[in-house]
């Protein structure tokens, strides 16, 4: 009730001539949340971040951006900073004069500078010039250019984009920091071990419409069945009993049992294989909660549970 | 949940001189820009100081024959190569890119989001691309008469009809000349934004400034009528040779810089439109296509005919503009002019033009050609009067007159007056005056 929202979206449309890229789209993101946007190529999440930015208005719904309405194109709110398909910067400058060049144009004293670049680990190449970067390279100097700004409300299409461990290892700091201080983070990914981490919140969009919208802990749904890897001691008596079990599908038997089940069947099985004498030896889900629920709400006809 | 917003965030906004600052950081970043500016800088000098020191001059540029006699016929003859090919090549390089630069390097929504106005934009990247392009023209005049004074001298200059300039008389007029073809230039450079931004990533948009220039030049050098020559703005590359003839043919010039000028705006005003229209939230589409070139190129042919049909009567220009009388008078004067120098040369008493009484009468290829238009088979005969010689001199010229009006006289005639490229005086031989020169006959009907 309190936490202030940073972006509230209501029935948002946006077309491009006969392309509906987004259709009656919500998104409510409050303050201090980092929010992830998952959805398949083309779903519309370039697109809806673009209007998060103020490129571009929808066709009609409403926006309010840090509490401020939005109605037309570049008029969103100070305070919103970040960038779509990839950042822009100037390859005949360096590192520290695109930041610095940026910083003088919004009319900033350029003394956050080294402080951003140190936080997205750019320091030892400041003074180089950005044409020779490497696309993480790219990715984290475009992050410490919207870091300048002091955002409070962050956007990111896939920022996670060709980052080594160490990059991701920066960038996640920096917006897990910027998140407890409050700021607003919206990023596309199509990592979902990315947004599992660091995401509380996703919202799935495919073909243009939100799929679902809500904490990581809901999609995975007690009752929606997904598909597990049964090590056990001894895999043909399981097979039997995962075989008798009411509501277990078996999808593989070979070297491991792997069965698809809801969370409560799931239960009953290994009271059963225990029961009967068989150790389990490693229980796992085949893809993650997110990946599966991503999988079954955008292609909910090739629903594919294998290894 | 609803919005509880505690502060009211307020849009700042970058203004125009930010943008600006921001635009010339980007510009003279990029190595061929800095590359440019040391080029027009340093290049220049290089060039007067070798040539003025050669025994053969470029006599085929204007003034270039008299780059040994005066420091300041080294701007001019840089004036007149830089009109037909590096004033158009830099504004290309400049204003041809400054929009198509951002295409290419996919930063266009980073600047919208940075700036959050197209319109500033816009002003920013032309104010910045005017100002790299000014910066490079007057390194050309500076470091060309620089180099000019310390190598051949702070010397007088003679006019392109045989009157002797004061040396500041030149320096004023050689500033005046540059000013004059800035016109053009900015008119090129206009044209060079209206390219970038209608064509994008295109390299036609990089290269229209060069290709204009480039067809306005072949135009100039067709027989066109005096019209149409005028309305286009690249007759502002030729015009300020007015400024060198005694009484300066200032109604040429000053049709010229106007002409330049409405196109400058014209095609400024066209990128414009075209810019704030553009649709951004789209990378791959660089706001090319045949809509941009149509609504870029139609005003700029109907202002082209409007500029046309406004000259011809305004000024009473007809045909070639370039008729006997006018280039007999022409000759004449300037054979008077050249003869008293010549006379100074030789250390003869001297005698003023009235005296001399110099008349020209001129045909063209034969009597069955009525003697108007440019060509190279004019021929003319002078005649004047030395006091106190009861005998007319006279001398034959063979005139080789271009269609924008600036001719060479080739003499022919005897030894001791024009028949040959060096004069005995009592200091040792010197170049004669009277052998060959340059000159140029008004195409307008007559200068107020
Ligand atoms: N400017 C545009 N003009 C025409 N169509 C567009 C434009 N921008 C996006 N689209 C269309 O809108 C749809 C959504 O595109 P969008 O770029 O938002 O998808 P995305 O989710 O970001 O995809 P990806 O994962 O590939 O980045 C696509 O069908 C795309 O073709
Ligand atoms: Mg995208």
């Amino acid at each position: 009730m309190d936490t202030p929202l940073a972006v509230r979206a209501r029935g948002i449309r946006q077309c491009f001539g006969d392309v509906v890229a987004l259709d009656g789209v919500e998104l409510t993101v409050p303050a201090g949340q980092v929010h992830g946007l998952v959805g398949p190529n083309g779903a519309g999440k370039t697109t809806l971040l673009g209007l998060l930015l103020g490129l571009a208005v929808a066709d009609s719904g409403t926006l309010e951006i840090l509490g401020t309405p939005v109605g037309r194109a570049l008029a969103v709110p100070e305070g919103v900073a970040g960038f779509v398909d990839g950042p822009g910067l100037y390859p005949s400058l360096t590192a520290r004069q695109n930041l610095a060049a940026l910083a003088s144009l919004r009319g900033a004293p350029a003394l956050g500078i080294d402080d951003v670049l140190e936080q997205v680990g750019l320091t030892d190449v400041a003074d180089d010039r950005t044409r020779g970067f490497s696309l993480g390279m790219r990715q984290r100097l475009g992050l410490a250019a919207a870091l300048l700004t002091k955002p409070r409300l962050l956007i990111l299409d896939e920022p996670s984009n060709g980052l080594d461990p160490a990059g991701k290892h920066h960038v996640y700091g920096v917006l897990t920091r910027l998140a407890a201080e409050g700021t607003a983070v919206i990023l596309s990914s199509h990592r979902m071990d990315d947004v599992e981490a660091l995401c509380s919140e996703v919202t799935i969009l495919s073909t243009g419409r939100v799929a679902f919208s809500g904490p990581l802990a809901e999609l995975a749904g007690e009752n929606d069945e997904l598909g597990y890897r049964i090590v056990t001691s001894d895999p043909r008596a399981a097979r039997t009993v995962a075989g008798g079990t009411a509501g277990v599908r078996i999808v593989d038997e070979h070297d491991v049992l792997v069965i698809a089940a809801t969370v409560p069947v799931l239960d009953v099985l290994v009271k059963r294989l225990v029961q009967a004498d068989i150790a389990v030896r490693e229980l796992a889900p085949v893809v993650s909660p997110l990946e599966a629920a991503f999988l079954a709400l955008t292609e909910p006809t090739d629903l594919e549970i294998s290894r | 949940m609803t919005a509880i917003v505690a502060e009211t965030p307020v849009v700042t906004e970058v203004s125009v001189a930010r943008g600006y600052r921001f635009e010339l950081v980007k510009l003279l970043s990029q190595w061929r820009v800095r590359l440019l500016v040391v080029a027009c800088w340093l290049a220049p000098a290089v060039f007067v100081a070798v040539v003025s020191r050669q025994a053969s001059l470029p006599v085929d540029t204007l003034f270039g024959r008299w780059m040994h006699a005066t420091g300041w016929a080294g701007p001019l003859v840089l004036l007149g190569f830089s009109g037909s090919w590096a004033l158009p090549l830099l504004t290309s390089l400049v204003a041809g890119d400054v929009f198509a630069s951002e295409d290419r390097l996919g930063t266009w929504r980073h600047l919208l989001v940075a700036v959050r106005s197209p319109r500033r934009i816009f002003v920013a990247k032309a104010l910045a691309s005017l100002t790299v392009i000014l910066l490079l023209v007057v390194g050309l005049v500076v470091s060309s008469a620089i180099s000019g004074i310390a190598v051949v001298g702070n010397r007088p200059l003679i006019g392109l009809d045989g009157h002797v300039l004061s040396a500041s008389d030149a320096a004023g007029k050689v500033v005046l000349a540059w000013a004059c073809a800035l016109a053009p230039t900015l008119a090129l450079a206009a044209i060079g934004l209206l390219g970038s931004v209608a064509l994008g990533r295109s390299p036609m948009g990089l290269l229209l400034p060069a290709l204009v220039a480039l067809a306005m030049q072949i135009v100039q050098m067709l027989p066109v009528p005096v019209a149409v020559r005028l309305a286009l703005p690249g007759y502002g590359f030729i015009s300020w040779n007015g400024l060198f003839t005694g009484p300066a043919q200032l109604k040429p010039m000053l049709i010229g810089v106007v002409v330049s000028l409405a196109w400058a705006v014209a095609a400024t005003a066209l990128a414009y439109h075209l810019f704030v229209r553009r649709d951004f939230t789209n990378p791959a589409h660089d706001g090319s296509g045949r809509r941009a070139i149509v609504v870029g190129a139609l005003p700029l042919a109907i202002l082209f005919g409007i500029t046309t049909l406004v000259v011809a009567p305004a000024t009473g220009a007809t045909g070639s503009g370039i008729e006997q009388d006018k280039v007999q008078r022409a000759l004449a004067t300037e054979f008077a002019h050249l003869y008293r120098l010549q006379t100074t040369q030789l250390n003869r008493p001297g005698v003023t033009e009235q005296q001399l009484q110099t008349s020209a009468a001129c045909t063209k290829g034969g009597d069955q050609v009525a003697a108007r238009g440019p060509g190279n088979d004019w021929r003319c005969v002078v005649s004047w009067h030395v006091p106190g010689v009861a005998a007319a001199g006279s001398a034959i010229y063979q005139l080789d007159i271009n269609p924008v009006g600036r001719y060479v006289a080739d003499g022919d005639g005897p030894k001791e007056v024009n028949g040959y490229f060096l004069v005995r005086t009592p200091a040792g031989d010197e170049p004669n005056p009277l052998w060959q020169f340059d000159g140029s006959v008004e195409l307008l009907p007559s200068t107020p």
